[in-house]
């Protein structure tokens, strides 16, 4: 089988999931061709061909020239698959190759087994195994699903693309994550609140608990998109990567883009009431409970422990 | 300004989920059901651009059971005119493809001049759903966007990208874009909006009209993962579970001096 891979690039920089692309195919027992809208001073580790088309010329983001340079390698190559990776860049490009391939789509794959492509259903809670019944699949991969058994080091053989066409979208650059408040990657101790706190106010019973172990609080993502507390104590893919001694998750559910910022930690304790809560996956000890009713006993122990 | 909005029902994801007799999906019995998150924003947002413009028209719609029907007047108590049900006790079934191509007939049959969708379904999570639509249409489409605006047939948005950095985009309708989350604060319906929405039009169509694409794919089975968390899990009552907790964080950690 022949795979086409998809690297990233953004801002001037390749993205570091041509190496999951890349193990992806190991995996597949494949053989693998890679594509890229970038530079040449930039140039993944990759022991293949590598279509090249300038970052300068095509845009970093511009999906319908971008769809259009795959389309030429796809037909120079004529793979059976092609990968893209499950981010921002991939999921926006993906069906827009995949429908002009009539080509089905699996996303955020997660695994291989036996051969057959495994995607997750309900926040991981259940999985699927499935089958594609047209020519061509397209793929994207879950970040960190495929991490690499080996570092590779190679230069790949680089055609370069001519580009041609303008696309239908206007992009007029970046703006940078919001800068300042909390480093959270200095504390030994975090503890991170979840939808599951109810309200802003309960938010303090999370910062007490912090307190107590003297390390800082954090968030999940709709703790900060309701505003009860700053981007900057945002922990997962569009927030802070951590990797606390302890980390504390309290009414987190445990989707994927959270887990991927804190899954290092060296110990995971978490508070939920839902059993069966991905949470689960990742955590060390997992205390079945109302988290109103055990945050202020826990933190009343630990503060008369300290005392 | 026409306007469509593509609303997906899915399951609370704190369901004990079970796999049904075919052993390809979760059981539909016993589920407590919403709207998808991301489609909540962009309800929201086409509520808000309506509000903006003041003549706009604009229509939600949604693939699925009869069930459906409630949140379809969710959405219409939030400020949508008309509601359409695409009537399809299958509609679980299909492939992200084959969805689009149901919306993508239906667009094509009324000319709007923008349509919403959510990033991706929380059930199924495909993200495809959107971006297909519009490719079938042959319209733009700007995915994942956390910021919208709209001044003289031009989105001007933000997309956003990994780590929390955004990149500015814009377009010309007739186009598409896909809600993330924090586009917005979707707005709770209040009881006089509930009460109009009884009396909005809420139009079934059934699937078949629409021309469904074949399938694309298949699911062999579907499982539970297997468990790689070797944690230990602590029920009882809070009190029992503190005291656990602390001899845990003291034998385990050395988070306690
Ligand atoms: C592109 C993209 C990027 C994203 N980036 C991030 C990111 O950086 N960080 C992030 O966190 N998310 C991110 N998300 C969102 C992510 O998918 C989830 O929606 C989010 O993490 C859910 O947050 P949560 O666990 O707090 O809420 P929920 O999923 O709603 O979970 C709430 C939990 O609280 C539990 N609970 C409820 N009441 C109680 C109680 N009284 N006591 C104890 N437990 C209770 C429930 O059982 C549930 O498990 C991103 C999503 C996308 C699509
Ligand atoms: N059954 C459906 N009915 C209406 N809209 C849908 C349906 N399924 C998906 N969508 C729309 O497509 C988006 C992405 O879904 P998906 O590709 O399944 O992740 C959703 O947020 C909805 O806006």
């Amino acid at each position: 089988m022949k795979i086409l891979l998809v690297a990233e690039y953004r801002e001037g920089k390749l993205l570091g999931t041509s190496a999951e692309l890349i193990e992806f195919t190991v995996r597949m027992d494949a053989q693998a061709v890679m594509f890229l809208v970038g530079n040449k001073q930039n140039l993944p580790q990759f022991d293949g061909r590598l279509y090249l088309a300038d970052a300068a010329q095509a845009g970093e983001f511009n999906p319908a020239v971008h769809k259009q340079l795959l389309l030429e390698v796809i037909a120079r190559e004529q793979p059976q698959l092609i990968a893209f990776p499950h981010s921002s860049y991939g999921w926006d490009l993906a069906p827009r190759v995949a429908l002009a391939l009539d080509a089905t789509q699996f996303s955020e794959v997660v695994d291989v087994q036996e051969g057959h492509l495994i995607v997750p259903v309900c926040n991981a809670k259940l999985q699927r195994r499935m089958k594609a019944e047209t020519e061509k699949t397209v793929v994207t991969l879950q970040a960190g699903a495929f991490t690499p058994t080996q570092s590779i080091s190679a230069t790949p053989e680089v055609i370069d693309l001519p580009v041609t066409g303008a696309g239908d979208i206007d992009f007029q650059g970046y703006e940078a994550a919001a800068a300042g408040g909390v480093d959270l990657s200095k504390a030994k101790v975090i503890v991170s609140a979840g939808r599951g706190i109810g309200k802003a106010e309960n938010l303090e019973m999370v910062a007490n608990l912090a307190k107590a172990l003297k390390g800082e609080y954090a968030a999940s993502r709709p703790v900060v998109d309701a505003d009860w507390t700053d981007h900057s104590r945002q922990v997962g893919t569009t927030g802070q990567t951590v990797a606390p001694k302890l980390y504390i998750a309290c009414g987190i559910s445990g989707a994927i883009q959270h887990l991927a910022g804190m899954k290092k930690s060296d110990f995971v304790i978490a508070i939920n009431t839902d059993k069966d809560a991905p949470i689960g996956e990742v955590a060390d000890v997992l205390a079945v409970c109302d988290l109103k009713q055990l945050i202020p006993l826990l933190t009343e122990k630990i503060n008369a422990q300290q005392a | 300004m026409n306007i469509l909005v593509c609303i997906k029902q899915i399951p609370d994801m704190e369901s004990r989920f079970k796999i049904d007799a075919a052993g390809t999906w979760y059981d539909q019995a016993d589920l407590a059901w919403r709207m998808n998150e991301y489609d909540e924003f962009a309800v929201e947002q086409a509520v808000q651009l309506k509000e903006q413009l003041g003549d706009a028209d604009l229509t939600v719609l949604s693939i699925g059971p009869d069930r459906t029907k409630e949140m379809i007047k969710k959405a219409l108590a939030m400020g949508a005119d008309r509601g359409v049900q695409v009537a399809d006790d299958h509609s679980h079934l299909h492939d992200p493809h084959t969805i689009a191509s149901l919306i993508a007939t239906f667009a094509r049959q009324h000319q709007f001049d923008l349509i919403f969708a959510g990033m991706q379904s929380q059930d199924r999570g495909s993200a495809q759903v959107g971006v297909l639509v519009a490719e079938m249409l042959g319209i733009p489409s700007l995915t994942t966007l956390v910021e919208f605006s709209y001044t003289d047939g031009t989105i001007s948005a933000k997309r956003e990208l990994e780590g929390g950095a955004r990149a500015l985009v814009s377009c010309t309708a007739p186009a598409l874009v896909t809600c993330q989350l924090g586009l917005n604060t979707p707005r709770y319906p209040t009881l006089p909006n509930i009460m109009k929405a009884k009396k909005k039009e809420l139009l079934t169509i059934p699937v078949g009209d629409l021309n469904p694409a074949d399938p694309q794919q298949k699911t062999i089975s579907m499982a539970f993962p297997e468990k790689r968390g070797s944690g230990l899990i602590l029920e009882g009552d809070a009190s029992e579970l503190a005291e656990r907790l602390m001899r845990i964080l003291k034998e385990k950690t050395t988070v306690l001096v």
